[in-house]
């Protein structure tokens, strides 16, 4: 099937097909990330351009990674370094930054919808590296595909997301990615953070814990975001780990081939036992690893890479 | 002046119960009964076979940003869309930079409005003093100074008390206190309604809940002072509700909806186009339904718009950053039409009382009547006429409308202020 969009701006807006086409992309970059795997150089000569107006380390360095390993050169710029902080509007910006002869801008913003207005603007290909608490779809893929190389088709599986959903892009994009290919999905947090409003996109919203991860086969926490809007939304960090913490014991509802997922950054010892996060189920470090080969594949198909350009 | 006679039209006049096709006559700026033979063939005559005459609109809600946001709009401007919209008289709230908060800066509108104002164009003060919701603005020099109400418009007071002082001392003047209906505690950092749509988008959610307790707390405190407040822009289900019971207990409490908030609701946000940010928010269908029943049974009084310009710069931004607000007075009466009259069949004559007679005798203006003798401030549409909207075209100077490109049915064809032309066929033709 030909990839026919020039974006990335959200999951919600991708058909299943979509979203497996990047999927079995990502799975032949994949394999080019073991050692003495061939480089595809598809990109080389192109120029990417990661904005980033809001901090972020793990998503930057995997576009990075990303970007250079298919042979494009990258300019990383951020809010701090960039004319925003002079008053230029983020139309100027990213105008500036297509008159400059970039070839595709990945931008991070903490305005939702920012990605889509850009997408507006610009002739050049814009993908989404998170915007506000919308989406972040590049996340959404490589969560969900760590998942299926662990449980293989995602029909009918048991995801439990637990934490403060609210203000979670990362939720989002997973819930649109798993509803999409069939999974069962289940919110779980206190219910400032979980409203019912959820139920809309196709999911179940849960404020018991252990009904909830009984039998779950992928419990994906997400960090408890206290010092910044969240505040105000539920007594303490205290209050949060003693109702919903993950730790051991809670981790025992669990299916038994259950895998733990975090997007990161981590707080220890808040949503997440130390001993779970470096534990056998942990599949966190392969997530970060799957983002590479997840982002190659979307920076690829957006920037026009064909099938026959493909690792065999 | 000449005379005035327009013809065949089909005249509706809420006030004296008047829906016939017929002659409208003025004489020396004034509605008149008719006019003899031999003036009527020296009179100016106006063939107005297939169009509505109705008394010129009435907008208690617009923002002529002047003094001090002459970017966005002007008195000059803005009174010239209202005259392409109909209108006849409007009346400007107060958050202006300086905000009118003193009889001097009152006095300079009043200056701008004689020298450059093409309608009635009435001023409001401020409630407070800079609009900060602090301590009490000079209520009294202000009635003296002319503004027909008192409004802190988009800053609510939030204080229960200083809102009972100023509704008490008001009062005393007679003078109405129109209040946007806002908790702010509430509502920090939002953009758009509450519910589904916020939650898809990931947009900070402005709950209806915010309204309704400053609604329901302005009834209480208009039961219990005996004065009227005015509540602006009502956009929750719930509010109608509290609103309704207020009245029924013969609470003075009047509300107003905007066209907006009767035509559309908050999925139109999914491309977060931000001529769909506002303040309050467009809500739900349900709302919209609600909304359009209290419209209906009396329990919302009249229509007003909100009129709201800003620019394409200040507009083209990151939803979160763009400023609230749409313009209005260049749609508000085909929209109108459009969503009571053809999609829920009220009559033609309510919905014009709701933007004539109505907002009249809410905030007590001359207007919104053609009785003989009244001044002559007369609209005349074609209500079948479909045209396409290019708010770049508009009077307005700003162009922030969420109707831009639309087909709109029903098209105003000559205004007039005290029996002069203002707009006549698409153009101004005042002064």
């Amino acid at each position: 099937m030909p990839w026919n969009r020039r974006h990335l701006l959200t999951l919600e807006e991708l058909s299943r097909a979509e979203i497996e086409q990047i999927h079995a992309t990502a799975r032949a970059f994949k394999r080019t990330l073991q050692p003495g795997g061939a480089r595809v150089p598809a990109l080389a000569g192109r120029t990417i351009v990661n904005l980033f107006l809001e901090p972020s380390t793990r998503t930057r360095l995997a576009f990075d990674m990303a970007a250079k390993r298919l042979g494009a050169d990258v300019i990383s710029f951020d809010a701090a370094s960039s004319s925003t902080t002079k008053g230029e509007t983020l139309r100027d910006t990213a105008e500036n930054i297509q008159a400059l002869q970039a070839d595709m801008i990945v931008i991070r913003h903490a305005a939702a919808g920012s990605p889509l207005y850009l997408s507006r603007i610009l002739d050049i290909p814009v993908i989404n590296a998170g915007d506000g608490a919308h989406e972040h779809p590049t996340q959404g893929l490589l969560d969900t595909f760590t998942m299926i190389e662990h449980l293989g088709d995602l029909r009918g599986r048991k995801v439990v997301i637990l934490g403060d959903i609210l203000f979670s892009r990362v939720a989002r994009s997973n819930i649109h990615a798993l509803t999409k290919l069939g999974a069962a999905v289940t919110l779980v947090g206190p219910s400032t953070l979980v409203p019912d409003s959820f139920t809309a996109l196709g999911v179940k919203v849960s404020h018991d814990l252990r009904g909830a991860l009984a039998d779950a086969e992928v419990v994906m926490l997400l960090r408890i975001q206290h010092e910044r809007q969240a505040a105000g939304h539920f007594p303490s960090l205290g209050e949060y780990t003693s109702m919903f913490g993950l730790n051991k014991a809670r981790a025992s509802w669990l299916n038994p081939r259950a895998i733990i997922m975090h997007p990161g950054p981590i707080n220890r010892g808040v949503e997440i036992d130390s001993e779970l996060a470096d534990g056998e189920r942990s599949v966190i470090l392969e997530q970060v690893t799957n983002g590479i080969a997840v982002r190659m594949a979307a920076l690829f198909l957006c920037a026009g890479g064909r099938p026959e350009q493909l690792p065999a | 002046m000449p005379s005035l006679w327009i013809r065949n039209a089909r005249v509706i006049d809420p006030a004296s119960r008047r829906d016939a096709v017929g002659d409208v006559f003025v004489r020396d700026g004034r509605f008149v009964d008719s006019l003899p033979t031999a003036e009527r063939r020296r009179a100016r005559q106006v063939d107005a076979k297939g169009l509505v005459a109705c008394p010129g609109l009435i907008d208690v809600h617009v923002h002529f940003r002047e003094p001090g946001q002459t970017h966005k709009e002007t008195i000059a401007t803005g009174s010239r869309a209202a005259a392409a919209g109909g209108f006849t008289t409007v009346v400007c709230m107060p958050n202006t930079s300086p905000v009118a908060d003193n009889p001097g800066t009152i006095q300079l509108m009043k200056d701008v409005i004689t020298r450059d104002a093409v309608v009635r164009v009435l001023p409001t003060g401020c409630i407070t003093v800079g609009m900060k919701g602090q301590s009490l603005a000079p209520i009294g020099s202000l009635r003296r100074a002319g503004v027909v109400a008192i409004t802190d418009d988009g800053d609510c007071v939030q204080s229960n008390d200083l809102m009972r002082r100023a509704v008490e001392y008001a009062r005393m003047f007679e003078l109405p206190v129109m209040d946007h209906c806002q908790d702010h505690s509430m509502t920090q950092g939002a953009v758009m309604n509450e519910g589904v749509v916020s939650t898809r988008l990931g947009l900070r959610g402005w709950p209806n809940a915010a309204e309704d307790l400053i609604v329901a707390r302005n009834a209480i405190l208009s039961e219990h002072t005996g004065a009227h407040i005015h509540l602006q822009h009502i956009s929750s289900r719930h509010s109608v509700d509290i609103i309704r019971r207020a009245k029924a207990r013969g609470v003075r409490i009047t509300a107003e909806a905007t066209p907006h908030h009767i035509a559309l609701t908050d999925e139109a946000l999914v491309t977060y186009d931000t001529n769909f940010k506002m303040n309050p928010p467009l809500r739900t269908e349900e709302d919209r339904r609600a909304i359009i029943a209290g419209l209906r049974d009396g329990t919302i009084d009249i229509i007003a718009t909100d009129h709201a310009p800003h620019t394409d710069y200040e507009k083209d931004k990151e939803f979160d950053f763009a400023p609230n607000g749409i313009i209005g007075l260049e749609t508000a009466l085909p929209v109108s039409l459009e969503v009571l009259v053809r999609r829920n069949r009220f009559r033609l004559p309510f919905v014009i009382d709701l933007m004539t007679r109505r907002p009249a005798q809410l905030l007590n203006l001359p207007g919104g009547t053609l009785t003989p003798g009244a001044e002559a401030d007369l609209c005349l549409f074609d209500p079948a006429e479909t045209w396409t909207y290019d708010a770049r075209a508009g009077q307005s100077k700003s162009s922030n409308s969420p109707w831009h490109g639309q087909e709109l049915t029903g098209r105003v064809r000559m205004t007039f202020v005290a029996g002069r032309a203002v707009f006549a066929d698409g153009r101004i033709v005042a002064r």
